[in-house]
């Protein structure tokens, strides 16, 4: 089978990514996509000190950074601004963290989708706010460690589920909405391409481990977003002019094969990992119906 | 026209391409205007309707990094709720014109007139214009586009008006020439704007031996050094446009005056009135009005004040714990230059009225009175 990710980097060396950050993949693969007429806007997360210092930037397009919770009224003011000068050939694109998006950029995310404004927002799904140091988000899983959400003497985690913003989108009927993960780079290219097709906003959520803050290798960035969805813990779909569609993989794999190679489930036990097995099965279910109604 | 529909006059007048706004009384009848003449396209603007003022200001800072005039406006909660949003604008060095008017702050709650609002911005890198008359919310709009475009400048503006005073009340407003404003501002020509030939990160991290300090620097500089540009452009607007704005400062009666009163915004008006009424009783008296606050006009009131008696600082806002701080700009910029006797008096906060005889009364304490700080038409009324 032919690749078809475009041999084009839009994104440099010189990064200041940590060794096996899915992030830096994903914006790698999302430039691949994107080409060169891109606009980016980024509110504080880790990709808002990646691209390193003033005045150097690894990125070959331009980039605004902005205040956190600005990811969505950025692309709206981005989208507009050039539309006033007749470049509407130009792409929109936030890239913004699940802190910046599930928490405290959710309203602007929500207006901006609702306005209908001619954009793409990705969420960089790492599931903490890793830039700061691995605190909880809301969308941390059930059972994780963080630094907010610590194991101590009397146990503690995060003892709530994850919030899966791509589903709230779909409630919002954003004409495309699509997860994805950088284990999947084919499918993520072409979940990009398909946002660029469409006019309207549209919003793309991608799983992006994160070797600090899940405690794994870093050589297990790929492999481990591969068994998230091999596991069901994060399944991959795709939200289209009202029809949804489920990615079921082939190959399957155990919960314990996705949570044994990250360090921050470690300390969970056999009760409670039926937990966390119960409510991806539930949600699973809960996918496959969606799909069929 | 109502202040508010002058300002929405300007802003057509300023050829403004974005707008984002989100309501809040008494600000609201701007952006319905402003959305009236997009519908009506009578304004050829891009009008985004945000869910909050955070993003109103975010989207503004964006479109106009894109290098298109962009416009919005706020009052009270709303202005504070963008106050980070403020420091990126003017950071960012993006000449964004946004109009305050100027509401009391809540708890308990109230759509009445005051400025601490606006006060609570003033160490945010914007300008600071405020308005006494419906004409110069006009006029301040297309003054203040014209000012902050300025490649040696390149920083916010925001004009102020006092809540239903001015933003609700109708008096006579000459609408400026539109072909004469549009030479005037010419189309926005920004230097440095998102580039796509040669792409770059705005606002990326600086590390402390960078230029963080540098940049923070040339922004205070800028603002700092803009005072004669800023009258310089005030004479070629009156010139051009036949009008009548003031200089960073307007003296009411000053020439011979023993004692004066310093005011922002419409509650000059009835200080002028009762200067008049005084003077007509033999008293010397004047008053030196702020139209700009920042940058604070400290050499016209060095100027002023030369040979005064005694100087009555009216505050309309509030600062806890200390003196107000018009009080503290003024006696900043007089110390070691000129030795007046100086006074600050509370008034008008959450819309209470400022009278003739509460002006009196100042006047009356201006001479004999020894506190530092009084507050007019407060508990016995």
């Amino acid at each position: 089978m032919p690749l078809t990710i475009p041999r084009e980097e839009y994104m440099e060396q010189g990064h200041t990514a940590c060794a096996g950050c899915g992030a830096a993949l994903s914006m790698r693969y999302m430039l691949k996509a994107a080409g060169p007429k891109t606009a980016l806007a980024i509110p504080a997360c880790c990709w808002s000190v990646v691209p390193g210092e003033f005045p150097a930037t690894n990125l070959k397009v331009p980039l605004l950074y902005t205040p956190f919770a600005a990811a969505g009224a950025a692309i709206s003011g981005l989208r507009e601004g050039l539309d006033a000068q007749g470049k509407e050939d130009y792409n929109v694109f936030a890239f913004a963290g699940d802190g910046g998006t599930a928490d405290i950029g959710l309203q602007g995310l929500s207006a901006a989708m609702e306005r209908g404004h001619n954009v793409i927002y990705i969420m960089y799904d790492n599931e903490a706010y890793m830039n700061t140091g691995i605190q909880r988000s809301g969308s941390t899983p059930y059972g994780a460690w963080t630094t907010t959400t610590p194991v101590g003497m009397k146990r503690d985690f995060k003892k709530q589920n994850k919030k899966f913003v791509a589903d709230l989108m779909i409630a919002q009927n954003v004409p495309y909405v699509a997860t994805a993960t950088i284990g999947y780079p084919e499918d993520l290219e072409r979940k990009i391409s398909i946002a660029k097709s469409i006019k309207g906003p549209k919003f793309i959520q991608i799983l992006s481990p994160c070797p600090p803050g899940w405690y794994h290798n870093s050589a297990d960035t790929v492999k481990i977003s591969r068994l998230a969805v091999e596991s069901k813990v994060f399944p991959l779909y795709e939200f289209k002019n009202g029809k949804f569609s489920l990615f079921k993989p082939s190959k399957t794999a155990r919960l314990t094969d996705y949570l044994s190679l990250q360090g921050r489930f470690a300390h969970l036990k056999e009760d409670e990992i039926k937990v966390i097995e119960e409510s991806v099965n539930e949600r699973w279910s809960y996918l496959l119906k969606k799909e069929q109604s | 026209m109502t202040g508010n529909e002058a300002v929405a006059a300007g802003v057509k007048l300023s050829n403004v391409k974005v707008i984002a706004a989100y309501p809040i009384t008494p600000q609201t009848t701007i952006v319905e205007k402003l959305a009236e003449m997009v519908a009506n396209g009578e304004l050829n603007s891009k009008f985004i309707e945000v869910e909050s003022e955070h993003s109103a200001m975010s989207a503004v800072t964006a479109s106009e990094m894109t290098g298109v005039r962009s416009f919005t406006a706020s009052s009270s909660h709303g202005l504070l709720y963008m106050h980070e949003a403020l420091h990126w604008a003017a950071g960012m060095r993006l000449p964004l014109v946004m109009t305050v008017v100027n509401r009391a702050i809540g708890p308990p709650w109230s759509i009445w007139g005051e400025h601490t609002d606006s006060f609570n911005q003033k160490d945010t890198g914007w300008l600071q214009m405020y308005c006494e008359t419906n004409q110069e919310a006009m006029d301040s709009i297309l003054l203040g586009y014209k000012i902050a475009e300025n490649n040696k400048l390149l920083l916010p503006v925001m004009n102020m008006l006092d809540a239903f005073t001015l933003s609700h009340t109708s008096e006579p407003v000459e609408v400026r020439s539109h072909s004469t404003a549009a030479d005037y501002l010419g189309e926005l020509e920004l230097e440095s704007k998102m580039d796509f030939n040669n792409p770059a990160g705005y606002g990326s991290i600086v590390p402390p031996d960078g230029p963080f300090m540098e940049m923070k620097k040339d922004m205070r500089d800028s603002m700092y050094n803009a005072t004669n540009a800023i009258k310089k452009e005030i004479t070629t607007f009156n010139d051009l446009f036949n009008a009548e704005l003031p200089g960073l400062t307007e003296n009411f009666m000053m020439e011979d005056a023993d004692y004066a009163l310093i005011t922002l915004g419409a509650i000059s008006s009835t200080a002028k009135y009762t200067i008049r009424k005084l003077r007509e009783r033999g008293q010397k008296v004047g008053l030196i009005r702020l139209y700009f606050y920042r940058p604070f006009p400290g050499e016209e009131i060095v100027k002023a004040v030369k040979g005064l008696k005694g100087l009555g600082v009216v505050e309309r806002n509030l600062s806890f714990g200390q003196r107000g701080p018009t009080f503290e700009d003024v006696a900043t910029a007089i110390y070691g230059r000129v030795d007046v006797p100086m006074r600050n008096y509370v008034v008008g906060l959450g819309g209470r009225d400022v009278r003739v005889k509460d002006y009196e009364l100042m006047f009356e304490n201006l001479v004999e009175g020894n506190n530092e700080i009084e507050w007019v038409n407060v508990g016995a009324k």
